[in-house]
């Protein structure tokens, strides 16, 4: 049986952008605000940590200066260690000077660093999900499977709206996988992969390198598509909370998701915790007017007014007579005397001033820029 | 072993009992106690000292320290965990000469030479862990070096009425003290010793080794070792402090000074980010104040799940408010359950408590005839308070009722 401290963990900051261009236009979508508190990177980060994976690298891209500065040394996540640890891997210069076009060749950019690894297995994962896994349970059934891939996936009813921003997978009831699609617009109940595969280390050097011989860079393509009877790939079911962020609908129900207390014991588990930046704010501090139902509230906050339904991030201010419903409030946002926000989402240091009213819809909410005072 | 020289080391006297918090100090050190919604009482004299860029501070403990050396651990939240320097915890300990508790603040220093004389300092800044403030101690140590000094001593202007309470300094004009006072009956000037000192090393080493050497004296600072050194007439300056400072020693002036932080009169800004306070932060969710919840004037730590009707509170993280309790000018420690109907007026409780349904711990004031029965209510950590019970105004639950 393999040992978690055996195991490679590898997180891509960079995938997806494309499905939430709003909130990735300066930062990677390992750093986009999540739940009050956190970034997306903390719910894969905290998931390997906690499944005992000591040694993690972060493959990044782009716009990565505000995920370097939140994970640090990884020392709230543990990280911060003699062997193995937190390893933030920027990307490595190509001699045509482009950008990666895919995990693969993101992949041969990181590739020493899993050669150096010497680990067993590797997991590796985008940051666009929302869970909390335990992944131990993931590499034993890889082991047991003897499979040369194995692909996480969830299960749910879906429109063809959604599906058509993310890869559904076919598997069959011996878990082998026999169809993967990408961005299929079908509905009803599908198999979304969530992004998470499991291979031997040195399964994955091969790849990678049969892959730049090639000139192959996407895994989804190329590996999992092309190579589906060529390679034993196996699919694992996971039955917790998920959620994928592909669009705003989808990253205001997920935040709104975390209101649920259900969903939110099982998330932000007290045995398996959720690490973030620690930010040394004073609590959340509530004034003679405030008036705050059904809301989750981040510290730092200064609340005057009535917020409702609400997400609001840390250090954010309500003032008097303000109004917030149904909104994501992220982190420094200033909601001055009397204005009211309806139905939005605002990024960080927003300011609504006085008196004004935003309104959007439930199922379409208006969203703020980083920094525009409106 | 290579030391680097520092200029300045800090000690922190942390081991008192702080025995008029009983409930609250029976299982842990007064600096432990929590305070503030998410701090310990220790988080004020840690941060000061590396917002001050005093990098080297000993913590001495010696009273139940589990709970302190725990929180203190490698000193990573204040940034004090440090390749040369750092927080060093310093319990007592046994020499080839013996063993020896600490019996006195200088007695304490005095078996701490050896760790004080490895970074060489110029100066030793001796703090307690006695009180909630924000003060820069490099100002201090500057003040000391302009005048020369043997020994600074920061001061406070308090009201003439309390002035018997404190060591009470006499000083010139020009700074310089000339009388000290141990809480005296008729005192002769209103300057408060804060019990922070700087003292230039190797004056400060010879005072305590001829005190500790003197058989029948006690070994303290103020009754001992400044009043041998304005005897003999050594520079001692008094540096004025002009900010809050607040004792938490007692259970009225803990209850108050967390109160403070509801207060915007009070200039104790703990949302300043240019002296930030820094503690171990709790690794909790946002608190979620739901449909039911009523929070107003009040301050609310993370993982908090609030249900019922809070005002006027203080509530540390991860406590559980449930539908129809209700909470009004107290302090809830740490993952602290108040169940439904609960009432707690004008209480402190401790940590990992609960509060059954229907029970009613403490009392407002108005509603107590002879005021001389009513006081903050205090249920200690660790309580379990079954359905129904009461405890009255100045209760001290130690134990499960």
């Amino acid at each position: 049986m393999a040992s978690m401290g055996n195991v490679l963990g590898l997180i891509f900051a960079n995938m997806h952008e494309e499905n939430l261009p709003e909130l990735t236009k300066s930062r990677a979508m390992a750093s986009v605000p999540f739940g009050a508190r956190y970034r997306l990177v903390d719910f894969p980060l905290s998931s390997m940590v906690n499944s005992g994976i000591t040694q993690v690298g972060i493959i990044t891209q782009a716009k990565y200066y505000s995920l370097m500065d939140h994970l640090g040394m990884g020392s709230e996540w543990d990280l911060a260690r003699k062997t193995g640890g937190l390893h933030i891997l920027p990307p490595y210069g190509r001699s045509d000077n482009g950008v990666y076009r895919g995990r693969l060749e993101a992949l041969a950019g990181a590739a020493e660093f899993i050669h150096e690894s010497g680990a067993e297995y590797v997991i590796m994962s985008d940051s666009n999900v929302v869970a909390n896994i335990d992944f131990k349970p993931i590499i034993e059934f890889h082991e047991k499977k003897g499979a040369d891939i194995t692909c996480v996936y969830g299960t749910g009813v879906y429109d063809a709206e959604r599906t058509s921003r993310f890869t559904v997978l076919g598997v069959d009831e011996n878990d082998m996988v026999y169809d993967v699609l990408t961005r299929p617009s079908i509905s009803g109940e599908v198999k979304p992969a969530l992004n998470i595969y499991v291979t031997r280390r040195e399964f994955l050097e091969n790849i990678i390198r049969e892959s730049e011989c090639r000139s192959l860079y996407s895994f989804e393509t190329d590996i999992l598509q092309h190579k589906l009877h060529d390679f034993k790939i196996c699919g694992y079911k996971y039955d917790g909370y998920f959620e994928i962020i592909d669009s705003m609908k989808t990253f205001y129900k997920a935040n709104n998701d975390m209101m649920n207390r259900d969903v939110c014991h099982k998330v932000f588990s007290m045995s398996k915790p959720i690490y973030t930046k620690v930010r040394d704010v004073a609590p959340a501090k509530y004034g003679i007017d405030a008036n705050v139902k059904g809301s989750l509230i981040a510290d730092g906050c200064i609340i005057d007014g009535t917020v409702e339904n609400s997400v609001l991030f840390r250090g954010v201010k309500v003032g008097k007579g303000a109004v917030v419903k149904n909104s994501i409030i992220m982190q420094g946002t200033v909601i001055e005397e009397k204005a009211a926000l309806i139905n939005g989402i605002t990024d960080k240091d927003v300011t609504l001033t006085k008196n004004r009213t935003i309104t959007g819809s439930t199922d379409y909410p208006v969203f703020i820029t980083k920094g525009a005072s409106v | 072993m290579n030391h680097i020289k520092k200029e300045c080391v800090a000690m922190l006297l942390a081991g008192g009992q702080g025995s008029r918090l009983y409930a609250l100090t029976q299982e842990m050190a007064k600096p432990a106690v929590p305070y503030g919604g998410k701090y310990r009482i220790i988080d004020f004299p840690l941060s000061n000292c590396v917002n001050s860029g005093i990098d080297t501070v000993g913590v001495l403990t010696q009273y139940q320290p589990l709970v302190l050396n725990e929180y203190i651990g490698n000193g990573q939240p204040w940034g004090l965990d440090r390749a040369h320097g750092g927080v060093h915890v310093l319990p007592p300990y046994e020499t080839a000469a013996g063993k020896a508790w600490y019996s006195g603040t200088a007695n304490a220093i005095y078996q701490n030479i050896g760790f004080i004389d490895r970074y060489d300092p110029e100066y030793v800044v001796i703090l307690s862990g006695d009180h909630i403030y924000k003060m820069d101690y490099s100002k201090m140590v500057d003040f000391h070096k302009e005048h020369q000094a043997d020994a600074t001593i920061a001061v406070l202007e308090v009201p003439w009425e309390e002035a018997p309470r404190f060591g009470i300094m006499s000083a010139n004009p020009d700074g310089t003290i000339y009388e000290f006072a141990e809480k005296p009956k008729e005192p002769k000037s209103n300057l408060a010793s804060m019990g922070i000192y700087v003292f230039t090393w190797a004056k400060l080493r010879k005072y305590l080794i001829e005190n500790e050497n003197d058989e029948g004296a006690t070994k303290d600072f103020g009754k001992n070792i400044i009043p041998a050194m304005l005897d003999n007439k050594e520079k001692m300056v008094a540096y004025h402090f002009d900010g809050y400072w607040k004792d938490v020693g007692t259970i009225d002036s803990l209850w108050e000074a967390n109160m403070d932080v509801l207060d915007p009169k009070v200039p104790l800004d703990l949302l300043d980010d240019s002296w930030k306070i820094y503690s171990r932060n709790p690794v909790m969710p946002p608190h979620y104040a739901g449909p039911s919840s009523q929070i107003q004037n009040s301050m609310v730590a993370e993982g908090c799940e609030i249900n019922g009707m809070v005002d006027f509170a203080v509530l540390f993280a991860g406590v559980v408010i449930e539908e129809g309790a209700i909470v009004r000018d107290s302090i809830i420690m740490p993952n602290t359950i108040i169940k439904k109907g609960a009432v707690i007026e004008y209480s402190i409780v401790g940590e990992n408590c609960v509060i059954g349904e229907g029970a009613h711990i403490g009392e407002r004031p108005e509603l107590i005839e002879d005021k001389s029965q009513w006081g903050v209510a205090v249920v200690g950590h660790n309580v379990n308070v079954s359905d129904k019970a009461i405890a009255p105004p100045k209760a001290m639950i130690s134990k499960d009722i």
